[in-house]
């Protein structure tokens, strides 16, 4: 891995002369932080707006004669129901009913579907959308574009004042519209549990919109090392962390992925295991741990009952910078699952305790109404 | 004061050794949201883990530059972690070692030879 050459997105130059901390990521060097460091960027975004570099992640259109029922044969979610302006979360599915990656798929216009998959995954996501969606649907990656994420309490009056129009969307709405001297494809939503919106752009004028951007003084950059620590609070998994190929969807607790109208229908990859986990409850659950005492539980840390026996993994942790504690995702048995378990995470050999408690561990600010 | 090549300082006053890290490392970290400190009694080995220092990101192994025994730990850090940042070099220190050996204090590097060091990273 180490000769490896990373990829650059159009903003590294821009990142560089910021000051940012750059490191691999997802095959790309990517700012992991600025000169404020991760504290400070993470409560930025929560007091102010941030502005992240998401260029990484895999843009493209899915068009056919109907990629919207196309879609569905291999994610659980309902697309035929999926109305022009609307963005929806989902998963692909494997034939065990494991996830193959998290997405976004879009409806900006009438152009097929815009999805946003993750970066370290996308070559995957389309070669297995291609397998299985062949002659249905056709993909065009859109690799002359990039993805800004600007994200907090301010980001839509500093938007707003660009982009008037934005102010009339809602969370999870999704347009293709003119903005920034060029054309945009702009939802309101992000990964972090703010308001805010994700803007894709051209590659040649990446630069000088984010630049734009930051000339707002509510507007500061934000790396990948704050997005990890908010997207932790605001209770959102991590593909490759808290989810991969083993994990079902229902595991994940990320029920609400799978449609009501298609939990009947049982029409897509691994039905028979997410339907029965839906009836009986899956065996193993994702939980949110608030670590009452001690070091942050990180990402591989035993979770044990009080009786010292293990009975889950750490997927996900860190010190929650909003709260001033640890705070952890991870797997258990339904049975201490409930809000309010005590368990324990074993950091270094020594156990801590730590209490089951709700997600999203800090309250998320979605504009769903306008 | 001595330096390591791992960015820990030492300073010693008799034959009590006072470990910190450097300025240096605490900016390399970040905001230092957690310490953990050894226990007082333990006995170290030069080179031995004997602390480890927790940004938002990552835990941090911080090696013992010098033998000895712990005979006194920075209780203020388990309230004030970030005064590693503050004052990585004086109020941040994390353990004081009753040295076993004085000759692996005298080969580390003075302020100098760090500093030159810093100059090739």
């Amino acid at each position: 891995m180490s000769d490896e050459v990373l990829k650059t997105t159009p903003l590294a130059d821009a990142h560089v002369a910021a000051g940012a901390r750059m490191v691999p990521f997802a095959g790309y060097s990517m700012p992991v932080q600025y000169k404020d460091g991760v504290l400070k960027e993470h409560l930025w975004t929560r007091e102010h707006a941030g502005l992240f570099d998401v260029s990484h992640m895999g843009q493209a259109r899915l068009r056919g004669v109907s990629p919207l029922s196309a879609f569905e044969e291999i994610t659980p979610g309902d697309f035929i129901g999926l109305k022009p302006g609307k963005q929806r979360y989902s998963v692909l599915l494997n034939k065990q009913g494991g996830v193959i990656d998290d997405l976004m798929a879009a409806r900006p216009d009438d152009d097929g579907l815009f999805v946003v998959v993750n970066g370290a995954c996308k070559d995957n996501d389309f070669k297995v959308i291609d397998n299985e969606l062949a002659g249905q649907v056709t993909i065009e990656r859109l690799e002359n574009r990039a993805l800004l994420a600007l994200q907090g309490p301010e980001a839509a009056a500093v938007i707003g004042r660009h982009l008037p129009a934005a102010l009339r969307m809602v969370f999870m709405d999704s347009r293709a519209m003119p903005g920034f001297g060029t054309n945009i494809l702009i939802s309101r939503s992000g990964y972090t549990g703010e308001d805010g919106y994700e803007i894709s752009v051209p590659n040649h004028l990446a630069e000088a919109i984010w630049n734009l951007l930051l000339e707002d003084e509510r507007v500061r950059p934000i790396g990948l090392g704050a997005r990890d620590s908010l997207r932790l609070e605001a209770g959102l998994p991590l593909y490759g962390h808290d989810v991969d190929q083993s994990v079902s969807p229902i595991e994940a607790d990320l029920a609400f992925a799978v449609s009501v109208k298609r939990r009947d229908a049982r029409d897509f990859p691994g039905a028979a295991r997410i339907a029965k986990e839906l009836a009986e409850g899956p065996s193993r659950k994702r939980v949110g741990l608030k670590v009452l005492e001690g070091a942050p539980a990180r990402e591989g840390a035993e979770i044990t009952d009080g009786s010292g026996a293990v009975v889950g993994v750490v997927t996900s942790g860190g010190f929650s910078p909003s709260l001033g504690y640890p705070i952890a995702m991870g797997f258990v048995p339904p049975a201490l699952a409930a809000l309010g378990t005590q368990l324990k995470v074993i950091v270094r050999g020594k156990p801590q305790a730590a209490q089951v408690v709700a997600m999203p561990f800090v309250p998320n600010r979605y504009v769903r109404k306008i | 004061m001595r330096f390591t090549k791992d960015h820990e300082w030492v300073v010693l006053e008799g034959e009590v050794a006072t470990i910190g890290i450097t300025a240096y490392a605490a900016e390399q970290l970040g905001d230092v949201v957690f310490v953990e400190t050894p226990e007082v009694g333990k006995v170290v080995k030069a080179g031995d883990g004997f602390a480890v220092v927790e940004s938002v990101k990552a835990a941090s192994d911080v090696y013992a530059p010098i033998a000895g025994e712990v005979v006194e730990t920075n209780t203020d850090l388990g309230e004030a972690p970030d005064t590693v940042n503050a004052l990585p070099e004086s109020g941040g220190w994390f353990a004081k070692l009753k040295i076993a050996d004085k000759a692996q204090y005298d080969a580390l590097m003075d302020r100098d030879a760090y500093e030159a060091f810093l100059g090739t990273l």
